[in-house]
């Protein structure tokens, strides 16, 4: 499994794509951090970490569309799945992968904060909650977008499924709002990134929410490896 | 060391197996023959373990390929049609990631300049793969089948699309290899296969059309054997003198004074037919033995499995 971390991060510094992730979220966080902590005076980031959510749902399949797709195209899945591993260690070196460049575009936050600790003490559980909240629903959509990968050999169309999918569960929230069917309502309510997200802002590590993100991971890294299964089969 | 039982591979409806056995023994080198499309590459895929087959077992060194597919897979080097290879890697950097992929137990940067020297790519290990000619990457595919050296080798067409020099280079790579690991290697190229291999296994539409050790294979396909003369001299006196000759069949005259003799396998007729024609004051200009060539058996075989 090592080894296919290894790689999956090397191939992100050996084409643009891992410098190019980096720039535009340090861009983005950074001009959230200007417009909503330094120019309102304000140690609370949380506007900075929601305006994020939005960048996040755009970049993660940018990190994930070539992960399985490529594979497909360039025959390079003939050496994975005719080596001495697993498909679950093929698709959890693939998924830590991914997840390992996202940590890197997330750790400019504790940048940002060490920033804000000059200034003014900040609120450093609240801070770390809301971590552990970006970290879970990244891996949530890294687990989603790299089963979408597995379905495809163009990237392109991965990227794009992808991003239409985010988008969908960042509205989700919002959709669940103009239907008048209460279960319904309380379904997307209780399937929205958006809603469980809001528990890690506020300072509170909920075990449903936790164990959420953490199902979602598991039921879309299960299916990738059902998809690679099924490939042999068919 | 490789035993194929019974397999069968189907497409929805398409049989594209049926019924597939044979064996490779330690140590030996088995080329598996047959137009494209018979079925060469679905049963190396299944051998590696790439694809499932619908039926029937794979056992590599006495181990089921689905039931213990990583001591099995261990043990295989895999060069597939198209190698595996990431464009955006250094030959280096690629040979260590296959080395890590398999978990290989041997000292990692001597085993790695090994193979590289055995493949002769030491002289491109740091270049980055994409620019690599068609030549270059077929031998770091080969170099990363070769990872960890596994007892078995397993090799798809791994001379299509090179120049001759290269081929050849690639042919003596796989005898030299062949001595010590048990080789399935597949090619559409009849000379190729008599050149290199031991046994020949010779598939069309997913069957098996003949198995027999290369010098073996024209007796096994029933055919018989060939000579082809340069003999001066009139052409009945020459076609009845050669027609005199014990187990000689038949006697076809070319352009010019070239003559073919086919006679039954096994008997040979070349001192009968010197004396005979001598006797009939005729010169044997030349004479050479056309065998039965394995193109001709090829052909036969392939046909007749169109019927």
């Amino acid at each position: 499994m090592s080894a296919i971390i290894k790689r999956e991060l090397s191939s992100y510094f050996n084409s643009a794509i891992g410098y190019i992730v980096l720039a535009v979220f340090y861009f983005f966080s950074g001009l959230f951090f200007y417009m909503y902590c330094l120019l309102s005076n304000t140690t609370s980031m949380s506007y900075v970490f929601l305006s994020m959510l939005m960048i996040v749902v755009l970049i993660i399949p940018i990190i994930t569309m070539r992960s399985f797709s490529e594979e497909k195209k360039q025959k390079t899945d003939q050496a994975l799945l005719t080596a001495p591993i697993s498909l679950t260690e093929m698709v959890f070196g693939k998924f830590f992968g991914a997840f390992l460049l996202y940590c890197m575009c997330n750790a400019v936050y504790v940048v940002y904060a060490i920033i804000l600790s000059a200034f003014a003490p900040i609120d450093w559980a609240v801070f770390l909650t809301t971590m552990l909240g970006m970290l879970l629903m990244g891996g949530a959509l890294i687990a989603i977008d790299l089963f979408i990968s597995a379905l495809t050999e163009s990237q392109i169309i991965a990227a794009v499924i992808s991003i239409g999918v985010g988008l969908f569960i960042y509205m989700i929230d919002s959709l669940s709002g103009m239907i008048s069917v209460e279960w319904i309502t309380n379904l997307l309510h209780n399937l929205s990134f958006d809603a469980h997200f809001t528990n890690f802002i506020n300072g509170i590590i909920n075990f449903t929410s936790v164990l959420f993100f953490i199902s979602v991971i598991a039921v879309f890294l299960f299916l990738c490896i059902r998809v690679f299964e099924k490939r042999r089969w068919s | 060391m490789i035993e194929v039982k019974n397999v069968t591979k189907r497409y929805g409806a398409v049989k594209a197996l049926d019924d597939i056995s044979f064996t490779a023994e330690s140590g030996e080198v088995l080329g598996l023959l047959g137009p494209n499309g018979a079925g060469k590459s679905t049963t190396m895929n299944i051998i590696t373990g790439y694809l499932g087959s619908t039926s029937g077992t794979v056992l590599i060194d006495g181990i089921d390929i689905l039931e213990n597919p990583k001591q099995a897979k261990a043990k295989i080097g895999y060069l597939p049609e198209q190698p595996p290879l990431y464009q955006d890697m250094t030959v280096r950097r690629y040979l260590e990631f296959i080395f890590d992929l398999k978990k290989v137990r041997l000292p990692k940067k001597e085993h790695i300049n090994e193979v590289m020297a055995i493949v002769k790519i030491s002289d491109v290990a740091d270049r980055v793969i994409r620019n690599l000619s068609k030549g270059y990457r077929q031998r770091v595919g080969f170099a990363g089948a070769l990872m960890g050296n596994p007892p078995v080798l397993i090799l798809d067409e791994p001379t299509v699309g090179l120049d001759p020099k290269q081929i050849i280079d690639i042919r003596k790579l796989i005898t030299s290899l062949g001595k010590k690991h048990t080789i399935i290697f597949s090619s559409h190229v009849l000379s190729e296969v008599s050149a290199v291999c031991d046994r020949i296994v010779m598939i069309n539409n997913g069957k098996i059309v003949a198995d027999a050790a290369t010098d073996k294979l024209s007796e096994a396909v029933g055919g018989d054997s060939v000579l082809l003369l340069e003999v001066e001299g009139s052409a009945s006196t020459v076609r009845d003198a050669i027609g005199s000759v014990d187990g000689v069949k038949r006697v076809t005259k070319g352009a010019g004074n070239n003559y073919t003799v086919d006679y039954e396998n096994g008997v040979d007729v070349r001192r009968g037919i010197f004396n005979a024609l001598a006797k009939a004051n005729c010169p044997i200009l030349m004479m050479r033995a056309g065998g039965l060539t394995l193109e001709e058996s090829f052909i036969k075989l392939t046909e007749g499995g169109e019927d």
